[in-house]
């Protein structure tokens, strides 16, 4: 079956509008940081894009459904890489997330297991035959992200250990969750939330932890410390204006880690609100696109596989141009696509093979 | 696999796309929010973050004396600073830089910790007032601590030792107190203004304007491209007082190591020519930051060095005060003709008041109780006179009030009289304390400037002048309203009356008067010695050893005896007796005296002898008709050149 595929099912038109993306990431980085040290970092994107590509096709030859097939193993390697990483790991600004790879490499396993979380999600999903979930599939299907989110916690890296949560979240959602399962959870879990901020003596989350998560609320009340990065982030973004300004935000070093996390509130200083809705009015298109993929995709699995990408990607801008705007608290999650890193730029183009693999099987039946 | 193919459910598919629509109109209104609505408050707030007013300092106008030379200068001042690049681990580079800096490098550590938490634009003040080889350090290490810079500013030079201190005075940062005032409401938060003497009478025209530059910087601190918009400063105007160093150097070695106040004038116009007040501080050491300790020494000091006594210790005047009661007695037509017996002191009202000679000085009249000082004369002649009219004419010579100088802080003192003492005690006035009175004791309490101008006003035929410290020609105008300070009030005296006075005041320092140690061969100078008492004698008597109570010694004189060209007067505190205070205003005198033969003249610079041909008349006392015409030739050997003037006050370049 897998022998009638063709390139040219590729999704030519998801590919365009995503590197349309990467290039104003690009140029925002070439902006961002042309007289500081991270100088010629847009040049070194660029690579990782090329890179991204050949893996996406790379990726898009192996059929999904073998990768299904072997997931567990995979699973069981994820989950492996993050212990050593726990205990073999590089301790960098307080938290353990590389590890060092022979060559003078690092390697973040952490992003990668999310593409084997999609995986082993839609997988697990496409098996059950029942429309309505049992408690104990929802426990299960729980457990298959939530321990992998917990040694992520562990790290700490709280930002990432989130992204694996919207990947569960659609899962259930499509898998058939019932209402009444849904708000128990959400109750439960509000619950542990509060918990966790408001036990006294339990200190699950570390104290800046806490700190970034809740400052979004009241970024005035400590604008030096960390309602610092908020603020100057919402200037640079106010300063905008609906056309874009100069950049004095940006190229001031006011904002921190322009190339990075607040991307995008880099871009929208300089191109105002018609640009940042501009780059909105893609991600959505892309989003759209994939969820007409998911659609049409050949099995469950597809579905689910396609749409554990859309449940990461929705959430990383979610939480991002949150943050940007002062709606969601700092978290330390990039912007696919946009923002600069190799890890992040990999993910997502190894994530858009996937679902390339299933749109080219989308007539194999 | 049985159901692995089946659809899955297309409502919860499309479901996923709405929330995902919410989610990114929630977005947009985000962006609407900040980038439209509240577009211009962003702006304004990175306007402000990124436009940075630099204040450009103007420097304070220097100031010179009467001959222009130097007395308050400026120096360029660096402050170290740290400025917080987060590519450079300060507490690392701490070491290096508290060795380069002579600092402890925990206070280094300390700073940086202290300023963790500020912005990272705003640098690390870590010292102030560099010394030139700090300088170097941190110019030879631009590579290593790229963090380290300097900044520049003006800070007064003044004086070494205290020279002129207390009529300087001294800058310091503006206060908040003093800002919710009138005369500083222009004034911003950390300018550097004047705080007493000179530099706060005339801070406004020392202080000039501060420029500004509108930099662009980012948030370490560092300016990026050229200044937006410069506004050059505008350099405080130099002052130019009527003091003159030559002399001032001579009243503060006079004064050295004593404590009291010398202060000379010109009587025809009121220039202060030299004012000195001991003991002194270092206004050097207010020019940088000065400590709480030290402050707090200075300001608890028992011997008040920041008090300028010239103008602010009210003392009684003791004997020098006879010179008005001999005014006031002539006036009054009582003087001329009162001749007294003393045998070492006299009864009054029922009580006995003693002569400070306790075997008397004999038959006195008006001329040898002022060169004698004879107390009982001066008794006698204010129980003629009353407390009414010596409190009349101690007002018209403006003791008791202030002489309205152009130094702040000037006090009044207190010239008692009936109403003074109803309106502050609510008591009647008792004759017999007009006695001690007219000695210059009792509530009588005057400040030396007081008194020195109303003896030059009796020495100069009435003639009251307003004493100055600024030369009112040299000040520009509608700045400061000094057009008082160059009044002058006529008190109309009886010309045989003054001339008598001066007359008697010149045998002061010949042998048969009170300070004839004081005399200086060659000038006359005419004065009046005064010793008075801090307590009352029996006080006194019970703690004998102790210094403090010790009589002030006090003494008015001025050269020459007519038409004097300087009046000057010493305020000489613990120095028991008023010869000794005559000592020192002859220094001050002798050097003035000096100056004056320094005045280029004909014979001047010629360094040989020179020829001189003269006519005079030989006096012949029993027989005038008998003086004859004589006539020859002198060879005059012109005085070796005396020692050169000062060029600046000391410490000055």
């Amino acid at each position: 079956m897998s022998r009638y595929i063709s390139f040219r099912d590729f999704d030519w038109v998801l590919i365009g509008f995503v590197l349309v993306i990467c290039g104003l990431g690009v140029l925002e980085i070439h902006s961002a940081t042309m007289h500081t040290k991270f100088a010629g970092a847009h040049i070194r994107q660029l690579y990782w894009v090329a890179g991204g590509l050949v893996g996406m096709f790379l990726v898009s030859l192996i059929n999904y459904q073998v990768l299904l097939e072997r997931v567990h193993w995979m699973y069981i390697v994820a989950v492996a890489s993050l212990m050593t990483v726990l205990i073999f790991g590089q301790k960098y600004l307080g938290a353990r997330r590389w590890v060092k790879l022979p060559g003078g490499n690092h390697f973040q396993p952490s992003e990668w297991v999310k593409l084997i979380l999609i995986l082993a999600v839609a997988k697990y999903f496409a098996d059950l035959q029942q429309r309505e979930l049992s408690w104990s599939d929802f426990i299960k299907a729980g457990a298959i992200v939530g321990v992998p989110m917990l040694m992520v916690l562990a790290q700490p890296d709280l930002g990432t250990a989130l992204t694996y949560l919207p990947i569960a979240v659609m899962g259930l959602f499509l898998g058939g969750v019932s209402w009444k399962q849904g708000l128990t959870v959400a109750l439960l879990a509000g619950l542990g939330v509060g918990m966790v901020f408001f036990t006294p003596r339990v200190h699950i989350l570390k104290p800046y932890q806490k700190q970034r998560l809740t400052s979004f609320l009241q970024p005035d009340a400590d604008p030096q410390g960390s309602g610092y990065q908020l603020t100057q982030s919402l200037i640079a973004v106010g300063s905008g204006g609906l056309w874009g300004g100069k950049g004095s935000q940006t190229h001031g070093a006011f904002l921190p880690v322009p190339q990075t996390d607040f991307i995008f509130a880099a871009f929208s200083e300089e191109h105002g609100f018609v640009g940042a809705l501009g780059v909105l009015l893609l991600y959505f298109i892309v989003l759209m696109r994939l969820t007409q993929n998911a659609q049409t995709a050949p099995d469950r699995a597809g579905t689910f596989l396609v749409m554990g990408v859309v449940a990461v990607l929705t959430f990383h801008i979610l939480v991002n141009v949150g943050m940007v705007l002062g709606k969601m608290p700092v978290t330390g999650i990039p912007l696919p696509l946009m923002s600069y890193g190799g890890s992040s730029v990999l993910f997502m183009f190894l994530a858009l093979g996937m679902v390339m693999n299933v749109r080219m099987r989308r007539f194999v039946n | 696999m049985f159901g692995r193919d089946e659809k899955l459910s297309p409502i919860r598919l499309t479901a996923v796309q709405y929330v995902i629509l919410a989610i990114f109109l929630f977005l947009a209104y985000g962006l609407w929010r900040l980038q439209v609505s509240q577009s211009d408050m962003y702006a304004t707030l990175a306007e402000q973050n990124r436009i940075r007013n630099v204040p450009i300092l103007a420097p304070r106008g220097k100031i010179f004396d009467r001959n222009g030379r130097p007395i308050v200068d400026n120096y360029p001042s660096f402050t170290a600073l740290l400025l917080r690049d987060s590519s450079r681990d300060l507490n690392a580079d701490a070491g290096l830089i508290a060795e380069g800096l002579h600092m402890d490098p925990k206070e280094v550590r300390d700073k940086i910790r202290h300023f963790a938490s500020m912005p990272q634009y705003r640098p690390i003040y870590l010292k102030e007032d560099i010394t030139p080889d700090e300088e170097a350090f941190i110019e030879a290490h631009k590579n290593e601590l790229p963090e380290l810079d300097t900044i520049m500013a003006y800070r007064r030079l003044y004086p070494r030792k205290g020279f002129l201190a207390h009529l300087i005075g001294y800058v310091g940062e503006v206060s908040e107190d003093m800002l919710n005032q009138a005369q500083w409401e222009f004034n911003n938060p950390g300018d550097v203004v004047g705080k007493s003497g000179v530099e706060l009478q005339y801070n406004q025209i020392l202080m000039g304007k501060n420029g500004s530059r509108q930099v662009q910087v980012n948030s370490h601190g560092q300016e990026i491209g050229k200044p937006l918009d410069e506004k050059p400063a505008e350099a405080g105007r130099s002052l130019k007082l009527t003091i003159d160093i030559d002399l001032q150097i001579a009243a503060e070695e006079a004064i050295e190591g004593k404590n009291g106040a010398i202060v000379a004038m010109d009587p025809h116009t009121g220039e202060i020519l030299a004012m000195v007040s001991r003991p002194a501080f270092d206004p050097n050491d207010f020019a940088v930051k000065v400590s709480r300790a030290q402050w707090a020494a200075l300001v608890n000091d028992p011997d008040h060095p920041l008090l300028n006594k010239a103008i602010q210790a009210q003392l009684a005047p003791g004997s020098t005060f006879k010179i008005l009661m001999a005014t006031a007695g002539w006036q009054e037509g009582i003087a001329q003709t009162l001749n007294v017996h003393c045998n070492g002191g006299a009864e009054f009202y029922g009580r006995r008041f003693g002569c400070w000679v306790k075997s008397g000085h004999g038959d006195v009249d008006l001329t040898k109780a002022i060169y004698q000082s004879c107390d009982v004369f001066f008794y006698t002649l204010a129980n003629k006179l009353g407390i009414g009219r010596i409190a009349k004419y101690a007002a018209d010579f403006g003791l008791g009030q202030k002489t309205g100088i152009d130094l702040p802080q000037e006090v009044a003192g207190v010239m008692p009289s009936e109403e003074w003492k109803l309106r502050n005690f609510r008591q009647k006035w008792f004759a017999g304390e007009t006695i001690s009175v007219g000695i210059g004791q009792g509530a009588v309490a005057i400040t030396p400037v007081q008194l020195m101008r109303a003896v030059a006003a009796i020495s100069m035929d009435g003639r009251m002048v307003v004493p100055h410290v600024a030369d009112p020609a040299g000040l520009p105008p509608g700045y400061v309203e000094v057009s008082h300070l160059t009044d002058v009030k006529s008190i109309p005296i009886d010309p045989n009356g003054w001339n008598l006075i001066t007359d008697a005041m010149s045998r002061v320092l010949l042998p048969e008067g009170t300070a004839p140690s004081a005399h200086v061969p060659g000038i006359d100078i005419a004065g009046k010695t005064g010793s008075a008492q801090v307590v009352s004698l029996a006080l006194r008597a019970k703690h004998a050893n102790d210094e403090a109570l010790n009589q002030n010694g006090w003494f008015v004189g001025f050269t020459p005896r007519r038409n004097p060209d300087i009046v000057v007067c010493v305020l000489f505190e613990g120095g028991e007796h008023g010869k000794l205070a005559a000592r020192l205003a002859t220094q001050v005198i002798r050097a003035y005296v000096d100056k004056q033969h320094q005045q280029p003249t004909k014979l001047a610079g010629a360094d040989k002898k020179v020829e001189i041909g003269a006519l005079w008349t030989s006096p012949n006392v029993e027989n005038p008709a008998q003086e004859k015409l004589q006539g020859g030739r002198f060879v005059l050997s012109v005085p070796k050149k005396l020692p050169p003037l000062a060029t600046a006050a000391p410490g000055m370049r």
